[in-house]
């Protein structure tokens, strides 16, 4: 088991490099000015070329690479080039934000695609299944945009009942009563399509798991039906758990549109102003920590799977 | 002896202002401005995120030597005293100028304003070996005071800028250059970051609060020095909200009273709920810049009249829901630069297919342009519908416009390259769609068709050259009367439009919607506003 783990956390050395190189291109091979985020559209060259030299950007790439990637290592992202404010900072009080955010849309998606998800299964082929599938595909298909707004016009300006926008009354999100409100709306647009996800997968787990001989075999033994879905339950959490893990790194980073119509200050927000300015370090730094997070949820998963299956140490 | 009554009914009389008191009528008035920006513009000094920032972070909070006079909305603005009092250039060298200063001004720090500060903040931006040279200030400012040669204090209270040729525009350029406290850097241990949260300059509001991304907050300077514009509302609750929806549905919900730039299509709600709309002629323009460098499909004055003439403008402005002015210009036909152009920009098909029939061209036998454009962003409007809409305009007449589709930052990378450069000739692009800010005259007028400022050396992207047009920014120079320097500008616009150097197509009209808790809120004619005119 050691030995697995030790295995586990070697593989995510190499993916977390590739992570800091292809973070690093993708922003330098998109096609901009990373002096945008500074300079005045009509800037002078000499105003721009004055400017590459005070950043480095008139450097090779590959050292300015080598220079990130040393600078990263000791956890130091650099500063953004249009406020000067540390990355790292920046990052860390956004990722916090979207961190509360995905969380509490994590939660009310994993719990209803698996209420969903396993009535469905249990009820296999019956109106109850098919509700829950068609709920399943309207929250796989819907655009989160068009739901966010959707929501607001229903709950903030039709009914009043909760705030449109923003992370709290005086900025940034904590769990107390005054800033419940704000995260109610967000975090229901963002936990439909994992539970259309969830919904989907625990469906089929629970269909496959309950036509296999051994719950047959189960019931021709006289066990009661909470029993065997306890065998049920402990069978499908894998592939449920396999599923829930990647669906949090994507609820932590594919949050650029909810945030944006929601104005909730979190990584995707901070991604859109970093993108639209060009503000590179700002951008590699927010891209790497979502990334490295993404690697760190599924060596987590990793990591827990075979806790809960023990098949999994055999392999 | 007064009677009880008698001697009761004073006390009676002020039983309401002392219930009205208690009640928290008196309490602290507070605006809250959702503003169209990803993130507040930057408080060191001299702000980022273009012009529009300096309402928020720029004019508020700093003061510069010479201001534009934001708070008032029939009128266009004028050049009006700021930290200084007076300038003029010298009588027998006209490239220096003589600042006088405003005495007993105050930074918000309690250090006092002083020639010092002058000299201090031109350093900072123009001298990189400083000790308190800024890089992002600098960049901010630097293509705004593109004149300045040198400087020196003469003595407590006059400062003398030279500017690198005689330049009689130049008090247009003062506005964008704001002061901040020197003392208060020192106090902030010479660290710019510190300062940003911690700022310090002479204007109307002090910094009280800011939460980067999320908000900030001014409060009203009592002690300012210019009595006519002490802030009427305690506080303003700036609050980024990048998304038009979002901004209006946080109107409409409550959580903020102001809103720039409201979305077209919200409009009638926002009206129908009660919210005011306001709006007024601004230094913005919307057009299709040309390039008239041979090859161009544009180089033919008929096909360019034709375009103006095909772009039914009042059919745009209703897509946009009221929120556009038609062009007639590179400026407002209100503007005392727009002179008496014999080509009239209107809606006039018929015309503008004659026009193309003589140039060889039908809907059948249509010219062949490229232009690039961005798919949004700050100044665009709605960039891709208002696109599209002047396409098919084009195509009635006879002029295939083909889109070369980029975002916004690339889109000013094809445009400081100028027509001729690499980037645009190597793919065709013989025109860009760019949101022009037309406030002053360099800025709206002379940069775009000044031979000197052919791109890469300046904006005039198309290559214009026109020795009578030349002549006439030369002798504006050296014109320090300002009348006579309108009369120039006239003259330089009015061939602008007789040229048809461009497809103007409308002018923005900077859209605030306001909650009805909003009392006043004055609008300029200008991307300059000034928020001390707010009263809740």
């Amino acid at each position: 088991m050691f030995a697995y783990i030790i295995k586990r956390l070697l593989y995510a050395v190499p993916i977390a490099l590739a992570v800091t190189l292809v973070a690093f291109l993708l922003v330098h091979i998109a096609p901009g000015d990373a002096l945008n985020a500074i300079a005045p559209a009509d800037a002078p060259a000499e105003t721009i070329a004055a400017l590459k030299a005070a950043y480095g950007l008139d450097r090779p790439l590959p050292v300015q690479y080598g220079l990130w990637l040393g600078r990263a290592l000791q956890g130091d992202l650099g500063a953004s080039i249009a406020t000067g404010r540390s990355v790292t900072s920046e990052v860390m009080a956004a990722v916090g934000n979207t961190l509360s955010l995905a969380g509490v849309a994590a939660i009310i998606g994993v719990l209803a695609g698996c209420v969903l998800g396993g009535i469905a299964g249990y009820r296999h082929g019956g109106w109850v299944d098919r509700i829950a599938t068609f709920i399943s595909v309207i929250g796989v298909s819907v655009p989160h945009y068009w739901l966010g707004l959707v929501l607001t016009i229903v709950f903030s300006i039709t009914l009043g009942w909760l705030p449109a926008m923003g992370a709290g009354p005086e900025g940034g999100w904590f769990l107390d009563g005054a800033h419940l409100p704000y995260i109610v709306l967000p975090a229901l647009t963002m936990a439909v399509v994992p539970m259309g996800i969830l919904t989907r997968t625990v469906r089929a787990v629970v269909v496959d798991i309950l036509a296999q001989d051994f719950v047959q075999a189960l019931r021709a033994k006289g066990l009661g039906n909470r029993r065997i879905f306890r065998h049920v339950a402990k069978n499908a959490a894998p592939t449920v758990l396999a599923v829930a893990g990647l669906q949090l790194g994507y609820l932590m980073g594919g949050s650029i549109l909810i945030e944006t119509v929601f104005a909730w200050p979190g990584t995707g927000f901070l991604l859109n102003t970093a993108i639209f300015q060009r503000d590179l370090p700002l951008l590699q730094g927010t891209l790497l920590v979502l990334c490295l997070f993404f690697v760190l949820l599924n060596l987590l998963v990793d990591i827990a799977q075979p806790f809960i299956d023990p098949r999994m140490r055999r392999t | 002896m007064l009677s009880l009554r008698k001697r009761l009914l004073p006390w009676l009389a002020l039983a309401p202002i002392a219930l009205a008191a208690s009640t928290g009528a008196w309490a602290e008035t507070v605006a809250r401005y959702g503003i169209s920006m990803a993130d507040i513009p930057l408080t060191t000094g001299q702000p980022d995120r273009g012009a529009g920032a300096y309402q928020f972070t720029g004019h508020t909070l700093y003061d510069p030597l010479i201001a534009w006079e934001s708070n008032v909305g029939d009128r266009p603005g004028k050049l009006i005293a700021g930290l200084a009092t007076e300038w003029k250039p010298d009588a027998k060298d006209p490239k220096k100028w003589l600042f006088t200063l405003r005495q007993g001004v105050k930074f918000h720090d309690g250090s006092a304003f002083d020639a010092d500060a002058v000299i201090w903040n031109l350093e900072k931006v123009l001298n990189d070996k400083a000790p308190q040279f800024d890089a992002k200030q600098s960049a901010q400012v630097r293509p705004r005071i593109p004149s300045i040669a040198s400087y020196r204090k003469v003595n407590a209270t006059t400062v003398e800028i030279t500017t690198k040729e005689p330049d009689a525009l130049f008090p247009y350029q003062l506005p964008w250059f704001l002061i901040g406290s020197p003392a208060q850097w020192e106090k902030m241990g010479k660290d710019w970051n510190k300062v940003a949260s911690q700022p310090s300059g002479t204007g109307p509001f002090k910094l009280d609060k800011l939460v980067p991304r999320e908000r900030a907050e001014l409060v009203r300077n009592a002690d300012y020095w210019d009595k006519s514009r002490v802030a009427k509302t305690d506080r303003i609750v700036l609050l980024p909200i990048p998304d038009a929806v979002t901004r209006g549905n946080a109107l409409l919900n409550g959580q903020v009273d102001i809103i720039e730039t409201p979305a077209p299509d919200m409009v009638p709600q926002l009206q129908a709920g009660g919210f005011k709309i306001v709006k007024n002629v601004t230094p913005h323009v919307w057009p299709y810049h040309f390039s008239t460098y041979q090859g161009s499909p544009w180089t033919d004055i008929r096909v360019r009249k034709a375009a103006n003439l095909a772009v039914d403008r009042s059919a745009i402005v209703q897509l946009l829901n009221g929120l556009g002015q038609p062009a007639k210009g590179q400026v407002d036909a209100t503007s005392p630069w727009f002179g008496k152009p014999s080509f009239d920009i209107k809606y006039d098909l018929k015309t503008a297919k004659a026009l193309m029939a003589e140039a060889g061209y039908s809907p059948q036998k249509p010219l062949k342009a490229k232009v690039i454009i961005a798919q949004g962003g700050t100044g665009q409007m709605l960039s891709l519908p208002m696109n599209e809409f002047v396409q098919q305009s084009l195509a009635e007449v006879g002029i295939q416009v083909e889109f070369e589709v980029v975002e916004l930052e690339n889109l000013y990378l094809h445009w400081r390259s100028g027509a001729k450069g690499d980037i645009n000739a190597s793919k065709g692009i013989t025109a860009i769609n760019l949101g022009y800010v037309t406030a002053d005259p360099f800025y709206g007028i002379t940069r775009f068709v000044n031979s000197k400022y052919v791109a890469p050396n300046g904006v005039n992207w198309g290559g214009y050259a026109d020795k009578e047009v030349d002549a006439k920014i030369e002798q504006l120079s050296t014109t320090f009367d300002v009348p006579t320097q309108n009369k120039l500008l006239a003259d330089i616009h009015q061939k602008m439009v007789d040229d048809a150097l461009m497809l103007w197509v409308v002018h923005d009209v900077n859209p605030h919607a306001l909650s009805p808790k909003v009392k006043e809120f004055i609008q300029a004619q200008h991307w300059f506003q000034d928020l001390t005119t707010i009263r809740m």
